[in-house]
């Protein structure tokens, strides 16, 4: 497994509006219903600016009874009914936009999970080299969870202030344009606060991820290694090392948290400084009676000055949050934009029926047989071609890097039924001429042909399900044994299963699991050994009965005992298929039709057991024990 | 996180409930020399929160005595004093903010550094029954969601309280008729937040383990993305995918509807208690009860209040979220190494001698699903043995015991003349060194990684130990050679080299014994026979412990164990077992086709 390194650089947003608009575009469907979502939260906010409103009218009001004796009671009572009905208005709103964005909300995340995952499931494997599990898994863990918070509080949120700072300065000027001016100036400081205190926070923060992905990175690394580490007593080694990182890390986000901590308490007090402001000029406005000021309208103006700051301090906390999840989604974004792995093949497989004379029928029936539908687009007609396992190379030059080649010039030819093996040190390119037969990579130069049809024109996941493989490493899905098995092919029944187990050798130990073919089996398969693994492997690819078989060091895990005793079921699955094998154990490959020996992508020798070991050449070398093999 | 994990958490359930709270005294307890901080931060707060519920009734003042009277001097004067409120304010908000941040990212540290500590005391048994990814997880994301969780908590669970009581002592010292709308408010407002706690606990719970579903699916698809390419699975996973999401869709909303309910039913509350108190305040101020700032400054307090009651409910609910995660870094704190030092472990070993008496082996120490069963085996000093066996005979099993890296669940283990378990840990395994199947190299040079056999090696003794190992001329075929660097997983070197490399690592520790399991499994013959070579020669007195699946890499061997099924079948040299196992004859013979040809 790659290193998962958790060292991602928490990055601006490259393009803050096209990704916001993107994120939008997710939320199909729901375009009523978000316009509901700002009215509520639109009426929400409003409810609570036209309370305050209210409450001047009321002070007033009861001002007036004092200085007149008479109140007026009716006029008390309805602004207050007018009051509570806003209110319950604006109670009733927030409930009901927060349950509708709620919705939205986790539907929308849905929708981008399950499109990230669909679209990586298409992508090239070339891709997964390029990127570390760690990398692709925060997508969908760090990433998705910021936009989650994003779009359930946030945008709410940022909808909710906005409202909110433009109802309350809307009414501020109404009330006073001349105690505005002292909120204008306000709003200047603050803007430079939160500047000064967001750029030290988030450098902070950056600093912070840092040290928490070396930290993540050193455990992880022990973690893994944890069985050698016991085995060296390195533990306090590791405990010293670790602690050194652990106190960086702990410094680093002690700083960046008081930065973040600071801001609300600095805002809070701001806001009472300006209230003090405010009262002392408005009394005095008040008093002189400059503008026609009322202690009613100062009383509410007060009232609009500690509403005021409260959702600029509330933005300025979102923002970083937002600014993380855009981060995000740009990421996510990139994945999904990904070119998928190219399939411009036209060239099916299906199951045929096949007359004594050769004649091809196609039929949804499973023969035994398949043939390749081909399409002819000049003339529109149909031909078919039996599925034989004619595997033709024809030069290929072929490099995972565009500048380092691992294959120059391979020809080979693999005539139906045979077994082909290649034998070579590691990098020799064994591998990579498999990675081409069922294209996991493309071919720039060269030409490879099955069944004489270039494989480009075969649509992939035909000409994969056309060949079965058994590769080097054994991955098993969580599931039970039985559908792990079926993996290989989905149609498969209880008896077929027990078959391919049977086959595999692997019936005897499945039987003796817990539960059977009915035992759970986790992620990585932990509770089996890596020789019984590479068993269900092999049943996996027995139970899909393609034509062509490849086996990447299938057997490598199995000791030799037992391989001798598959060697019996593999031989009958082998038989009639065209059959590629790597291995390491030369014992595996001495039956095979013809052994490629590889060495720097090139084809050093080829010839069946005999012919090489006759040669007196590298084969020979290899097989008596002169060379190593690594 | 595996289904082992989830089958975990359901068997402790009620084992945590009983001990609820001693997992929380437990976790907390590691705020450790950051105590001081930790409470200095909320004391700091009492201050920052008397001045915030001073502060209204200043403003209260300040309208009722001055605005209303038309006394400017009063109203500067007080102004002054607000200002002065509101920087002493300041001060103790920006003092809890830096001891906040410092008593919880210390305590992360410290918990951090306890859980590195307690998982390198793990013995093997341990960590095969967390899994190391999720020994990760828990290490990593678990202690980042503690670590905000604790921050909110030192920040807010002493902030809404004091706030509640001192708005609540301000608003009855201030007019205590008005207040009675209290006893109706709170009430309200405490009975729904409870509802609401009780009742999306057990759904979060539920999300949760719906999130750990699908982040399993997405793993299992990283990691075998060539099987699912393979068997052009793609669209199958993709349905078994959305399953998931929609799954996950589903407990979120199940959860979280409860959880949005909060604000509404705090914004109804509020309002009530604002309208009432307008109406019974008006009445009262018209009576001449109440000044009307006072009355202003009432409502500022119900939404104090109200606004602190809010923050406790968040808390809550922000503690069932992490509960999850505290619950998951509890059982790793919890988990006793199974095997720990005796505590008067100070014997050492006289030899390099190993005898097994009637030893017996479960991994899940149960006397009914034996991997070892009544093994009897006594290995002189100095003795080269070879072990051969199937797949699933528990030869790994086996040598495990020797330096004790699982206990042996019946019988006894005897090294160097004493019990394994009379040896202290350390001592017993540097006289024991084991070269493993599945291998490590972290990263680093090559030279830093053959140091952990002896960190104070000499670059001889180094040249030395690699020469035995068949290293050491293909790491000076490196540019760097010793110094090259392996970066993390030691990805630049061949399976056979890594092999070589790990070899001439456990040489360097000079043990009295070596153990090699499969370790030499992707080294040619002829490598692998010089190997053998040089271990006979330079380690004669070493008691050498071979597993391999090639018959050429133990033919040699003093004596050869060939083991079936948990128990050994034959002992015997080369020659003799040919005549008298069948086991080992038919493995011989397997390698052996064609090779005479």
């Amino acid at each position: 497994m790659p290193p998962k390194s958790q060292q991602r650089p928490m990055a601006k947003p490259e393009n803050t509006i096209a990704t916001l608009k993107r994120i939008f575009t997710y939320m199909y469907g729901f375009r009523i219903q978000f316009v509901f979502v700002v009215i509520g939260i639109t009426l929400s906010s409003g409810a609570g600016i036209a309370g305050n409103y209210l409450l001047k009218p009321i002070i007033d009001n009861i001002e007036e009874a004092l200085k007149t004796g008479s109140w007026k009671y009716s006029r008390f009572i309805s602004l207050l009914v007018v009051m509570a009905v806003i209110y319950a208005v604006g109670a009733a709103s927030s409930l009901f936009y927060q349950r509708m964005m709620m919705k939205i909300s986790t539907t929308t995340l849905m929708r981008i999970r399950n499109d990230l995952f669909c679209k990586m499931e298409m992508l090239p494997v070339r891709f997964f080299d390029k990127h570390t599990h760690g990398e692709l898994m925060s997508l969908y863990t760090n990433d998705t969870d910021a936009i989650r918070e994003m779009l359930s509080n946030s945008i709410a949120q940022f909808i909710g202030s906005a409202v909110t700072i433009v109802g309350v300065f809307t009414m501020m000027i109404i009330y006073s344009w001349r105690l505005t001016i002292l909120v204008i100036a306000m709003l200047f400081v603050i803007f430079r606060v939160i500047g000064f205190v967001g750029s030290r926070s988030s450098k902070g923060f950056i600093a912070q991820q840092k040290a928490l992905g070396t930290v993540n990175g050193y455990i992880e690394e022990m973690i893994d290694g944890q069985k050698v580490v016991k085995v060296f007593c390195h533990e306090e080694k590791a405990d010293e090392e670790f602690d050194a990182l652990n106190e960086e890390l702990c410094e680093a986000a002690t700083h960046a948290h008081t930065f973040a901590n600071i801001l609300m308490p600095i805002m809070n007090n701001l806001s009472y400084i300006h209230y003090a402001a405010t009262a002392i000029i408005g009394g005095i406005f008040a008093v002189k009676g400059v503008g026609g000021m009322t202690v009613g309208t100062v009383v509410s103006y007060l009232q609009f000055t500690r509403s005021f700051s409260m959702p600029i301090t509330q933005v300025s906390q979102q923002l970083n949050s937002v600014l993380t999840a855009l981060a995000g989604a740009e990421r996510i974004f990139r994945v999904i934009d990904e070119e998928p792995e190219a399939d411009e093949g036209y060239v099916t497989l299906v199951n045929a029926d096949i007359a004594a004379d050769g004649t091809i029928t196609e039929t949804d029936r499973r023969t035994g047989r398949w043939a390749w539908k081909h399409p002819h687009k000049a003339d529109g007609t149909v031909t078919y071609k039996e599925v034989r396992g004619n595997v033709e190379f024809d030069d290929v030059v072929f490099g995972y890097e565009p500048d380092k080649t691992v294959l120059n010039g391979i020809s080979l030819y693999a005539k139906p039924g045979q077994k082909i093996a290649f034998v070579g040190s590691t990098g020799a390119g064994k591998t990579t001429i498999i990675n081409l037969i069922n294209r996991f990579y493309d071919v720039p130069e060269g030409k490879i042909r099955y069944d004489g049809i270039n494989i480009n024109k075969i649509k992939k996941d035909d000409l994969r399900r056309s060949q079965s493989i058994v590769l080097q490493d054994t991955h098993l899905f969580t599931g039970t044994v039985m559908e792990n098995i079926r993996y290989g092919r989905l149609d498969a029944t209880d008896e077929e299963v027990y078959a391919a187990a049977r086959l595999a050798n692997a019936d005897s130990f499945i039987k003796h699991l817990e539960n059977g073919y009915e035992t759970m089996l986790t992620a990585d398969g932990a509770n089996l050994s890596q020789g019984q693994r590479q068993l269900l492997a092999i049943a996996r690819a027995a139970v899909a009965d393609p034509p062509v078989l490849i086996l990447d060091e299938a057997t490598s895990s199995i000791d030799t005992r037992t391989e001798a005793l598959i060697e019996k079921g593999m031989d009958s699955l082998m038989e009639g298929r065209t059959v590629f094998v790597i291995a390491h154990r030369l014992s595996t490959v001495r039956n095979s039709h013809a052994i490629m020996v590889l060495e720097h992508g090139r084809i050093i020798e080829r010839g069946d057991h005999k012919d090489l070991i006759a040669l007196h050449g590298k084969y020979y070398q290899l097989y008596t024990g002169m060379f190593e093999l690594s | 996180m595996t289904t082992e994990d989830i089958d975990v958490k359901i068997v402790d359930r009620y084992f945590y409930k009983k001990r609820g709270m001693q997992m929380y005294g437990t976790i907390l307890s590691h705020i450790g020399k950051y105590k001081k901080e930790a409470i200095l931060s909320p004391v700091t707060i009492i201050g920052e929160v008397a001045m915030e519920v001073l502060i209204p009734m200043v403003m209260g003042k300040i309208i009722d005595n001055g605005i209303r009277r038309g006394d400017i001097g009063y109203v500067v004067k007080m102004g002054i004093v607000m200002v002065f409120m509101a920087a002493c304010s300041l001060c103790f908000g920006a003092l809890a903010a830096r001891f906040s941040a410092v008593a919880a990212m210390g305590f992360a540290k410290n918990l951090r550094s306890s859980l590195f500590r307690r998982v390198q005391s793990f013995s093997f048994a341990n960590v095969d029954k967390f899994s190391t990814a999720s020994l990760t997880t828990r290490l990593t994301t678990d202690v980042t969601n503690i670590q905000n969780a604790f921050m909110m908590f030192v920040r807010m669970a002493f902030r809404s309280p004091i706030m509640l009581a001192c708005a609540t002592i301000m608003a009855v010292k201030q007019n205590a008729r008005l207040s009675l709308v209290f006893l109706f408010a709170i009430p309200a407002l405490g009975f729904a937040v409870f509802f609401i706690i009780s009742k999306a606990h057990p759904r979060f719970e539920k999300m949760l383990r719906q999130y750990d579903s699908m982040n399993g699916r997405i793993q299992e698809n990283l990691i075998g993305i060539r099987v699912v390419k393979a068997f052009a699975r793609e669209d199958y996973e993709k349905k078994r995918f959305e399953e998931n999401t929609d799954s996950v869709r589903l407990a979120q909303f199940a959860a979280e509807k409860l959880v949005i309910l909060n604000m509404p039913i705090m914004q109804l509350v509020m309002y009530a208690s604002i309208v009432a108190i307008l109406f019974f305040g008006g009445r009262m101020a018209v009576d001449g009860g109440i000044g009307t700032g006072e009355l202003s400054s009432f409502i500022m307090y119900v939404g104090q209040i109200l606004m602190s009651l809010m923050m406790l409910s968040m808390l809550f609910i922000m503690f069932v979220v992490s509960r999850a995660s505290l619950q998951r870094v509890y059982e790793v704190l919890c988990e006793e190494p199974a095997i720990k030092d005796p505590e008067d472990g100070n014997v050492s070993a006289e030899d390099g001698s190993v005898r097994f008496e009637n030893v017996s082996f479960s991994y899940f120490d149960d006397m009914n699903n034996l991997v070892l069963d009544r093994i009897d085996l006594d290995i002189k000093s100095g003795e080269t043995i070879g072990i051969i066996g199937g797949t699933g005979s528990s030869k790994t099993s086996l040598v495990q015991l020797i330096p004790r890296l699982y206990d042996a669940t019946a019988g006894r283990v005897i090294v160097g003349g004493h019990d394994v378990r009379e040896y202290a840990l350390g001592t017993l395994r540097n006289q024991v060194a084991m070269v493993l199947q599945k291998n490590v190299l972290f990263s680093g040079t090559i030279r830093d990684n053959l140091r952990w056999g002896d960190e104070n090696a000499t670059d001889e003794e180094i040249i030395d130990a690699c020469k035995s190992a068949c290293a050491h001329d293909f790491i000076m075929g490196f540019p760097n050679g010793y110094d090259t660097d392996l970066g993390q997983g030691g990805v630049n070197v061949s399976g056979g080299q890594k092999q070589r490399l790990c070899i001439a690592r456990a040489l360097l520790k000079k043990p009295r014994i070596i153990i090699l399991d499969d370790s030499t499994s992707a080294v040619d013959t002829a490598t692998d026979s010089s190997i053998r070579k040089a271990f006979r020669e330079k380690l004669a007195d070493t008691t050498t412990i071979i597993i391999a699946q090639r018959i050429s890499s133990v033919m040699d061997a003093d004596r050869i164990i060939v083991m079936d099924g948990g128990r050994i079948t034959d002992t015997g040299t080369h020659e003799s077992l040919l005549q008298t196992s069948e086991i080992y004859r038919e493995v011989y013979d397997s390698q052996q086709k064609g090779a005479d040809e």
